[in-house]
């Protein structure tokens, strides 16, 4: 629906190419950019306007390095303010000297607290803790049973009973100590930040088991009310961290941004997934990328490198440059990035994919789909699908339960790519020098991308030159990726 | 070192990807309409014909009963209230200039309204002011409010049951925690109190306690209730609860979905076959509420395209107005998109889910 931010800011970048130094008048253009992508993702228009306020005063007059054009300079800055604006400290968890450490879960109606404080749990326990769960959401039906099947899911037991949440959480301190537990991790219900005797009742229970970590659960697709929300509740509780929730949905979370800016206090935690297991320590690096809609290069990277095994990785590089790439490298591709992950994430996560590949909502389902049509090939027609004929068509389509039809279009489509790898390989040769220029400047471009991850990168590729490739990998940007960043 | 390699693992991934998804693409637009592929694509042409008869019979026979909104209370003013009084700061201003413009601007995005659509419902004002129409803030706000009142006027917000059918279905659908399974309580209670009987399924299947929840909504408000097993499959526990409806002489079924994320596409075509499997009983759908939460952002926008992608969305249902958000996306979903709001929850008793009233909203938003 958004155009990406660096889609937008092409035009602009066009314009000011060649200019030595970027005047007010192209800050401005490329701020007012910047503003929009910055509101579109829900960041509150109060911080929006710090923002650009801090970044027009680094922009304006800044020398245009040789490598970056000024475009990609100001995105450089953008990100680079985003993501000190987003980390600073990290959230460590000290455990209390007497336990249990307690943590308490705080929020608005619907933000995600239950899940996500089973999810917590789990991570607690990930860590070799023993945490306990206290249901003091008495308020929603339900949600004390909703506890205890997500706790009967991990192995934490739960702690609840009818009656007040207050002494219900005292209570369930007394049980955790009793039971020897070493975390307390108490849910309450959700309610809303101007609610005063809510809020009273929240306070009491913190004032009742005295909390060493206050979590604040921030549902990722809130929009510009999240400010006035965590600072309410920032008020009442004192706020540790911010949990933020359902960021797997494709809401680009300015609100992190806007949270973190007026409590000043680190997002923790993000829920990543509705599976248990999907919850994760918070990068502010990803996110800044995220809501600045220029995708997410680093996790795509580290997914990459942990799926990827590197014999197969060179292999294929090196096949699939000298067209000798089959249907059985193919499958084999198609599983590994299967275990990336939901193939929209990672769609999601390269920037500059063409829109159209974007918006068309890729299924899982529907790789698991080109995996059967090649799995009901033989050896033979993987490796040479020019020799599938009409009755070999209809036994995989037979096979794979699919139509004719579809096994055609793999085929043909197969044949194209193979076409466009063979070109790519041999354009490769042509381009690597002159572009190596290029490639300098994506190295010190890259915000995102750490000098370890890189060496791996490498590593995994093989060092420097692939076999069968003289004058080494290609490098800049690849004829037939519109768009794709170099 | 070897910091160059990045685009060449990236170009890897791409390029396998393209290619698959280039294939999954052609073979997704050639097949669009036939959700799996063992369905053959005549049966289900077949399907949208009787389907969309069926939608013509409904018209043909003018819905029998077309009925108010449940009228529970006028609290919208108590929303109101809840306001902030944004604008104020701008009325008692004496001239417009530069900063007016961006107060204005500010203040709607700030209500959630959008950035884009704020800009353009400020561009003919500014036109406006400069052929010295408009000279004071007190009548630029004015206008403003007139403004965003015609573009809400047209809508049809009237929830449909129709009685020759027996039952009605509505079904709920949204993303994870916007409070669906509350607004159903709350709807139910709100459609026995004027004597409809009303059967509530638990179609969320998913989230732990979901059932016991609507359970507990469906005992305070009288109403039956339907649920199949956790994990079971959603669109059979609708179906079970139409028909039961039907042979129990039921007026309404209430149909609960569990929340999705509407990038999630393998849940959202669970909830294709939710809908239309709903379509195949004894019943007819004759609503499906989509139910934003008011602090939803700008994601609400992807959220009703994606929902009304898949399950012709009839309505929208704006929850949690009561807090502190001011719902401005539902302004966007609804000028954009054209579906109507319908319901407006303000408060976690039964009697808090009321009637959309446009005008009360926008004063409210603009005062």
């Amino acid at each position: 629906m958004f155009d990406s931010l660096s889609e937008r800011l092409q035009s602009i970048v066009k314009r000011v190419r060649g200019k030595g130094r970027l005047t007010e008048a192209d800050v401005d253009e490329v701020l007012a950019e910047i503003r929009t992508a910055l509101l579109e993702a829900d960041v509150n228009v109060g911080v929006v306007r710090d923002v650009t306020a801090r970044i027009r005063e680094q922009a304006v007059g800044a020398d245009v390095s040789q490598a970056l054009d000024p475009g990609q300079q100001v995105v450089k800055i953008v990100n680079a303010e985003l993501v000190s604006m987003l980390g600073g400290e990290t959230l460590k968890i000290n455990y209390a000297s007497h336990p249990p450490t307690v943590v308490l879960m705080a929020g608005l109606q619907g933000s995600g607290k239950t899940t996500s404080a089973a999810k917590l749990a789990r991570w607690f326990k990930s860590q070799g803790r023993q945490p306990l769960l206290v249901g003091a959401d008495l308020q929603r039906p339900a949600a004390v049973e909703q506890l205890r099947t997500l706790g009967n899911q991990i192995g934490v037991a739960v702690f609840s009973e009818p009656g007040d949440p207050v002494t219900t959480a005292t209570r369930g301190l007394a049980e955790a100590k009793r039971l020897g537990k070493d975390v307390l991790i108490v849910d309450t219900a959700g309610r809303l930040s101007i609610d005063v005797d809510m809020m009273q009742q929240v306070a009491d229970i913190s004032s009742a088991v005295k909390p060493n970590y206050t979590f604040l659960v921030v549902d990722a697709m809130t929009g510009q009310d999240a400010v006035g929300v965590a600072q309410a509740f920032h008020e009442t509780l004192a706020i540790d961290g911010v949990i933020l929730s359902k960021l797997d949905g494709d809401a680009r979370g300015g609100a992190a941004l806007s949270v973190k800016h007026v409590i000043g206090k680190p997002i923790a935690f993000a829920a990543t997934g509705e599976r248990i297991d999907a919850f994760e320590q918070f990068h502010p690096d990803r996110m800044a990328g995220r809501i600045l809609g220029m995708g997410d290069m680093l996790t795509l990277i580290e997914q990459a490198e942990q799926v990827f095994e590197k014999d197969d990785a060179e292999q294929t590089a090196a096949r699939m440059l000298e067209g000798q790439f089959t249907l059985e490298d193919f499958l084999a591709q198609l599983q590994q990035l299967k275990k990336m992950g939901p193939l929209s994430g990672v769609m999601g996560m390269i920037p500059g994919m063409p829109k159209e590949m974007k918006d068309a909502q890729i299924g899982d389902d529907q790789v698991t789909l080109t995996e059967a049509i090649i799995r009901s090939m033989t050896p033979g027609e993987r490796a040479r699908p020019e020799m599938i004929n009409g009755s070999r068509r209809s036994r995989i389509a037979l096979g794979s339960g699919t139509q004719v039809a579809d096994v055609n279009r793999l085929v043909k489509q197969f044949s194209e790519m193979q076409k466009m790898m063979k070109k790519m390989g041999a354009m490769s040769q042509g381009r690597a020098g002159k572009n190596s220029k290029n490639s300098k400047r994506k190295g010190k471009d890259s915000n995102l991308s750490s000098k370890a991850t890189m060496r791996q990168m490498g590593d995994m590729l093989g060092g420097s030159g692939l076999p069968g490739v003289p004058g080494g990998p290609p490098r800049g940007g690849f004829p037939n990726f519109p768009n794709f960043p170099n | 070192m070897n910091a160059s390699e990045q685009p060449l693992i990236l170009a890897l991934v791409a390029l396998a990807l393209s290619f698959g998804i280039g294939a999954i693409i052609v073979s997704r637009r050639s097949s669009r309409g036939r959700a799996p592929l063992s369905l053959s694509p005549e049966i289900e042409v077949l399907d949208a014909e009787v389907s969309s008869n069926a939608e013509q019979v409904v018209k043909a026979e003018e819905v029998v009963a077309v009925i108010e909104p449940p009228n529970l209370r006028s609290s919208i003013s108590r929303a109101r209230s809840l306001f902030y009084t944004a604008f104020s700061g701008i009325r008692s201003r004496n001239t417009i200039d530069d900063s007016t413009w961006q107060e204005l601007e500010d203040t709607l995005i700030r209500a959630d309204v959008g950035v884009h659509l704020a800009q353009a419902l400020i561009a003919p004002l500014r036109e406006q002011v400069r052929e010295k129409k408009i000279t004071t803030p007190e009548v630029l706000i004015d206008a403003l409010r007139e403004m965003m009142k015609q573009q809400l006027s047209k809508a049809d917000r009237s929830l449909r049951i129709d009685l020759t059918a027996s039952p009605s279905v509505w079904l709920f659908v949204g993303v994870n925690g916007v409070g669906k399974t509350t607004t159903i309580g709350k709807v139910g209670a709100a459609q026995t109190a004027q004597g409809r009987t009303v059967l509530m399924a638990a179609g969320d299947t998913f989230r732990a306690a979901a059932a016991e929840q609507l359970q507990t909504w469906a005992e305070r408000a009288g109403a039956e209730f339907v649920r199949g097993s956790e994990g079971g499959d959603p669109a059979s526990v609708i179906f079970d609860g139409i028909q039961s409806a039907a042979a129990r002489g039921i007026d309404l079924v209430l149909g609960d979905t569990a929340g999705r994320l509407q990038n999630k596409s393998n849940l959202m075509d669970e909830l294709r076959k939710v809908r239309r499997v709903a379509d195949k009983g004894l019943g007819s759908v004759t609503e499906v509420l989509l139910v934003i939460d008011a602090t939803t952002g700008q994601n609400g926008l992807v959220q009703a395209r994606e929902f009304a992608a898949a399950t012709d969305v009839t309505g929208v249902v704006l929850t949690k107005l009561d807090g502190s958000a001011k719902g401005g996306i539902v302004f966007a979903i609804e000028t954009e998109m054209g579906i109507p709001v319908k319901l407006v929850g303000l408060g976690e008793t039964v009697l808090d889910l009321v009637p959309f009233v446009p005008a009360e909203f926008v004063d409210a938003l603009c005062e």
